[in-house]
């Protein structure tokens, strides 16, 4: 007992000696890491339990947040929902699109001007161009779509985009859709600029002979690290709308019909100030990213 | 005969990877759709007050004027803060945060990209591959707690020093330090260089692509970022531009005061496309090695 607990010292001292420049190396970023990453984690875990409104030190109620959420909270099951929908609409949409869209302009000449015009528009001001959509997505005539699809003779009055339960959803996933060129998609290009020629030519020689064969056999397994690093963003990005949808139909949203799981959260937090409750919901969708997250992991690591 | 032909041809057309005429103009036409908006943006910025209450609604700007960009400063001005502070404050902000991620996140990912075996590495590395799985909203209230105890409430502290513990920035540089040769830093370590000196004059020259990369994404999460300022902030004094936006535009679903809005929505976007532009050439030589290995 004793002997192992002096072995181990003399290994925690040796490491020391021997890396010790290495560990200040990373000294800061792990204390910023501890303090604002690592610990508010486990707060949100703890105060998920509690009763806590800012105002008296937080209360012990156990599993009471969780049941209130999943039992009796009418509209975090609104939230779920849409969350949902938006998920699995934009997550495996904006995936392919990305792949898809790379893959074409990795043929083109003058890529970065194709690049750059995919890739603006999720660089551009979340703010910004929401109030452009609004202009777009306007309820009256004076709205550029509204206008055309009257010209067309789709319709023959305004349909009040921004405000009808049944489009609210579908404009947001649009703009979202629109803006989904992000980090993944450049991940995605530059990880198709970087397959070895010489595994293509081989796999011509191996009887490969069209193109999604070659995407298929080749160009997919060589870049698994950049699909799985996508497959991430993907899920943690579709789960966690709220900013877009926020500002196209505001908090709460007319019937709940843009309410997301973070939308609830900000709702419950910095608005009523309900922390504690706000924590379950956060710790909720935090399992749910996370574990779909593995579950990524996993499949990209069979895939062999 | 004929079959050798058709192979040859066949290997030719796989070998040349050359996109047919189609090809571009779909390509084409696709980049202009997604263009639109951005270009009804840039439009809209210039348009007289007149035009944007055109029926039929116009797409394009008739008649230009700058009347918008004056009325943006002029609606500022009967806010309490001039719109040059809000402008100053998202710039300071953002030089603050991406320099300091910059400097952090490689300091601390070059121990994890050439000594995997120093112990605990490999750990810290699971640790903060796990951290990009889930979404900074998940942490905010506990972090705006953390935030308010320090005393960093409506400081510029606030804005800055939790932005620097990003985990993506230290990813993306230990992924890519670790194709640094060792040899070269032994070298540099037989001829008494000091770790110190090795980080400065050797590794960060030529990491170069990917702190620019890295400053890059830094800067247009930063600039871009409403949810924190948003809840960080109380005086008008502390917000930046994407708050000062929200508070003229009259909030969601409204819009009023059109023409200052597009002014603002164009100053705003701006930065963020001019330093992509800019440094695009750096990103494609690092995005590569953002990939997860399972």
């Amino acid at each position: 007992m004793i002997q192992g607990s002096t072995r181990r010292w003399s290994m925690v001292k040796d490491a020391w000696r021997q890396y010790h420049t290495m560990y200040l190396f990373m000294l800061p970023f792990i204390i910023l890491f501890v303090i604002f990453v690592i610990a508010p984690v486990l707060t949100a875990i703890y105060l998920s339990f509690t009763y806590f409104n800012m105002l008296e030190p937080p209360k012990w109620i156990g599993l009471s947040n969780y049941r209130l959420l999943f039992l009796e909270d009418d509209v975090f099951l609104i939230a779920v929902k849409n969350t949902l929908l938006f998920a699995i609409i934009t997550g495996p949409l904006s995936y392919l699109i990305s792949f898809t869209l790379a893959w074409f302009i990795n043929r083109l000449r003058m890529r970065q001007l194709y690049t750059l015009a995919f890739y603006a528009p999720s660089i551009t001001s979340g703010i910004a161009i929401s109030v452009i959509f609004l202009y777009l997505f306007s309820n009256d005539r004076y709205g550029v779509l509204n206008y055309l699809l009257i010209q067309v003779g789709l319709i023959t009055e305004p349909i009040n985009w921004l405000t009808e339960q049944s489009t609210i959803m579908p404009v947001i996933i649009i703009i979202s859709l629109w803006m989904s060129m992000g980090t993944s998609f450049l991940v995605f290009l530059a990880g198709l600029q970087s397959v070895p020629m010489e595994l293509y030519e081989a796999g011509m020689v191996d009887g490969i002979n069209n193109s999604l064969q070659e995407v298929w056999y080749i160009t997919l397994p060589v870049m698994k690290p950049q699909l799985l690093f996508g497959a991430v963003m993907a899920i943690v990005s579709s789960f966690a709308v709220f900013q877009i949808a926020a500002q196209v139909s505001g908090v709460p949203s007319p019937l709940y019909a843009g309410h997301t799981i973070v939308a609830h959260l900000y709702m419950h937090g910095f608005i009523q100030f309900e922390m504690g409750y706000a924590s379950a919901i956060a710790v909720v969708l935090f399992f749910i990213t996370y574990v779909l997250g593995q579950l990524s992991m996993r499949l990209f690591s069979e895939r062999t | 005969m004929s079959i050798t032909t058709r192979g040859k041809n066949r290997f030719k057309r796989l070998i040349s990877r050359e996109a047919s005429p189609a090809e571009y103009i779909v390509m084409t036409i696709l980049a202009l759709v997604t263009l639109l908006p951005i270009v009804y943006m840039v439009s809209t910025a210039f348009k007289p007050i007149e035009e944007m209450f055109l029926y039929p609604p116009r797409f394009l700007v008739q008649h230009p004027t700058i009347r918008n960009f004056v009325e943006l400063l002029l609606a500022i001005d009967s806010f309490s803060v001039p719109f040059t502070r809000y402008l100053f404050n998202s710039l300071f902000v953002a030089a603050a945060t991406v320099t300091g991620s910059v400097v952090l996140s490689s300091l601390a990912a070059y121990p994890l990209a050439k000594y995997p075996r120093m112990p605990g590495a490999k750990l810290f590395f699971t640790i903060i591959v796990s951290a990009l799985m889930f979404a900074p909203e998940v942490t905010q209230i506990p972090r705006y707690l953390i935030v308010d105890k320090l005393g960093m409430i409506d400081t510029y502290a606030g804005l800055i020093v939790p932005a620097l513990a990003g985990t993506y920035g230290l990813f993306l540089m230990k992924q890519f330090m670790e194709q640094l040769p060792t040899e070269l830093i032994e070298a540099a370590k037989v001829d008494g260089a000091s770790e110190w000196r090795i980080f400065w004059q050797i590794v960060m020259p030529l990491v170069r692509p990917a702190w620019i990369t890295l400053i890059i994404f830094s800067f247009i999460g930063t600039w871009n970022d409403f949810f924190t300022p948003l809840i960080f902030t109380r005086s008008e004094q502390m917000k930046t531009l994407p708050l000062m936006m929200s508070s003229i535009g009259g909030g969601p679903g409204i819009v009023a005061r059109y023409g200052a809005v597009a002014a603002a929505s164009l100053v705003i976007t701006l930065p963020t496309l001019i330093i992509f532009v800019l440094l695009q050439r750096y990103v494609m030589q690092t995005m590569a090695y953002s990939g997860i290995k399972s």
